[in-house]
């Protein structure tokens, strides 16, 4: 095994970028020039770390990873010191009520909880369920409304497991959540998680005899900007949609993509209109398209996209980014980010203008989360 | 005679470094085994069954040389001496 990892810094400024693998973690740090790299890993040696998170709501620096494998399942640790030391593989507390037929197979999603409620945290889990903590992570249990829906039976596990992904909180009415599964669709709930409704209506199912069901969609990602409620793009198993009113309608707008499947989705920290991706060629072949590694950003909320290629391979570069492997950091300039499947990190400190290598060689890249210290 | 059930590596780490378990009594089932296992070393038992009780897809457990799935599954009964190894499947990359 690998020597144990230590801890990164956590000062105030740091920018982090938090890297989960499918054999285990690593933790970048630098300052906000983003130009030098420092690393520590791999934490949890040998595990697959899907979901990452950094919580920093009043003034906690607390980290959480959720390690796990297919043999023995899945843990939800955190440490509060750059991960220098974590909480005990012993403790286990995500967990489906006895008589559900259901275990927890792997943790997709840690999301912390709104302001108002700073001891609130939020999971998603595969089997595609939303689990939720008020006491700060000690004790989780699943959102009765969600777990059992009425839809439950009728979804069925993607390439990557029954998940769910995505959790999007309106950042003005706690008791509005919208969650992404996959497969499944989008859902949204009104009232804390009591009851859920499919908000799918616009959105493309492909694989399906009908092509515009309720539910049943193969929702990649959805992402949102909290100066900007209501607003919501979706990168589907094809298809690019935006939502102006919380998913009632999705719209079209791969407006210009190479092509409009794709898994990983990230907005801008600053700017409600601009979104990033990156394309892949098909479900057939999920590889970037003529072999060039491009980013595409829109700054026009969908109405056109445009590639970023400075400092990535243009050439012989068959590369898949995962759901969870594109993010940004809240600097200014915006830093963006991506794993890739054969184990590279790039980073860009401008928006997207150009990119750096910032580490090869990693296990395949499954999870990417970047944060700016202090700046929650 | 004590029942022993051996552990893989992977799980070693969560029974103070142990490569096997003595119990102390003669369980009658493989499920009694596994809940006497939960009393001194928990995290163990949630790593080899899941929160409903049943024994992970991937995690094999043998009495003897055979394989549970093939003898009763956890009501498999234990003989005295009898001796239980937990592997993981052989699998993934």
């Amino acid at each position: 095994m690998p020597e144990t990892p230590g801890a990164i810094h956590l000062d105030d400024g740091d920018v982090v970028l938090l890297v989960g693998t499918t054999k285990g973690a690593f933790l970048f740090r630098s300052d906000r020039e983003r130009e030098e790299w420092t690393a520590e890993g791999p934490h949890f040696p040998g595990s697959e770390v899907y979901a990452l998170a950094l919580d920093q709501r009043e003034g906690r620096r607390t980290l959480w990873a959720a390690p796990g494998n297919p043999f023995f399942g899945v843990t939800l640790r955190k440490s509060d010191d750059g991960g220098g030391d974590w909480s005990a593989e012993e403790e286990r507390p995500v967990r489906f009520p006895e008589g559900s037929d259901m275990s927890v197979n792997r943790i997709w999603q840690i999301r912390p909880g709104p302001a108002s409620r700073p001891d609130r945290l939020y999971l998603g889990v595969e089997p595609s369920c939303l689990f939720v903590s008020d006491d700060g992570g000690d004790s989780w249990q699943p959102v009765r409304g969600f777990l059992e829906h009425e839809h439950r039976e009728s979804w069925t596990p993607g390439a990557g497991g029954m998940c769910m992904h995505t959790i999007v909180q309106d950042p003005g009415d706690e008791n509005r959540l919208v969650v992404a599964i996959s497969t499944g669709g989008v859902y949204r709930t009104e009232n804390g998680g009591r009851s859920w409704r499919a908000r799918n209506s616009g959105v493309r199912a492909e694989f399906l005899p009908d092509k515009h069901p309720e539910f049943g969609q193969c929702v990649h990602k959805v992402v949102s900007h909290p100066d900007r409620p209501g607003r919501l793009f979706l990168q589907n198993h094809w298809g690019l949609y935006r939502s102006d009113d919380w998913g009632d309608e999705w719209v079209d707008i791969a407006n210009g993509v190479p092509s409009d499947f794709g898994f990983g989705m990230a907005m801008h920290p600053h700017d409600p209109d601009t979104v990033y991706i990156v394309p892949l060629e098909s479900d057939q072949f999920r590889c970037t398209p003529e072999a060039k590694l491009r980013v595409y950003r829109t700054r026009d909320a969908g109405e056109s996209w445009h590639p970023l290629s400075e400092g990535l391979p243009q050439e012989e570069a068959f590369e898949t980014v995962l759901r969870d492997a594109l993010d940004t950091d809240s600097a200014d300039p915006a830093g963006v980010y991506f794993g890739t499947r054969s184990g590279h990190v790039y980073g860009s400190a401008d928006e997207g203008e150009s990119w750096t290598l910032i580490r090869d060689g990693l296990p395949p890249v499954v999870c990417v989360k970047a944060a700016v210290i202090g700046a929650a | 005679m004590a029942v022993t059930i051996s552990l893989p590596g992977q799980l070693r780490d969560l029974a103070e470094g142990r490569h096997e378990v003595v119990l102390d009594t003669t369980p009658a089932s493989v499920g009694d085994a596994m809940r006497e296992l939960r009393e001194r070393y928990p995290a163990v038992y949630e790593r080899v069954l899941t929160e409903q009780g049943e024994v992970r897809p991937h995690v094999n457990l043998f009495v003897d040389g055979t394989e549970i799935r093939r003898t009763g599954g956890l009501a498999t009964a234990l003989g005295d001496g009898a001796s239980i190894d937990i592997i993981p499947s052989v699998s993934g990359g």
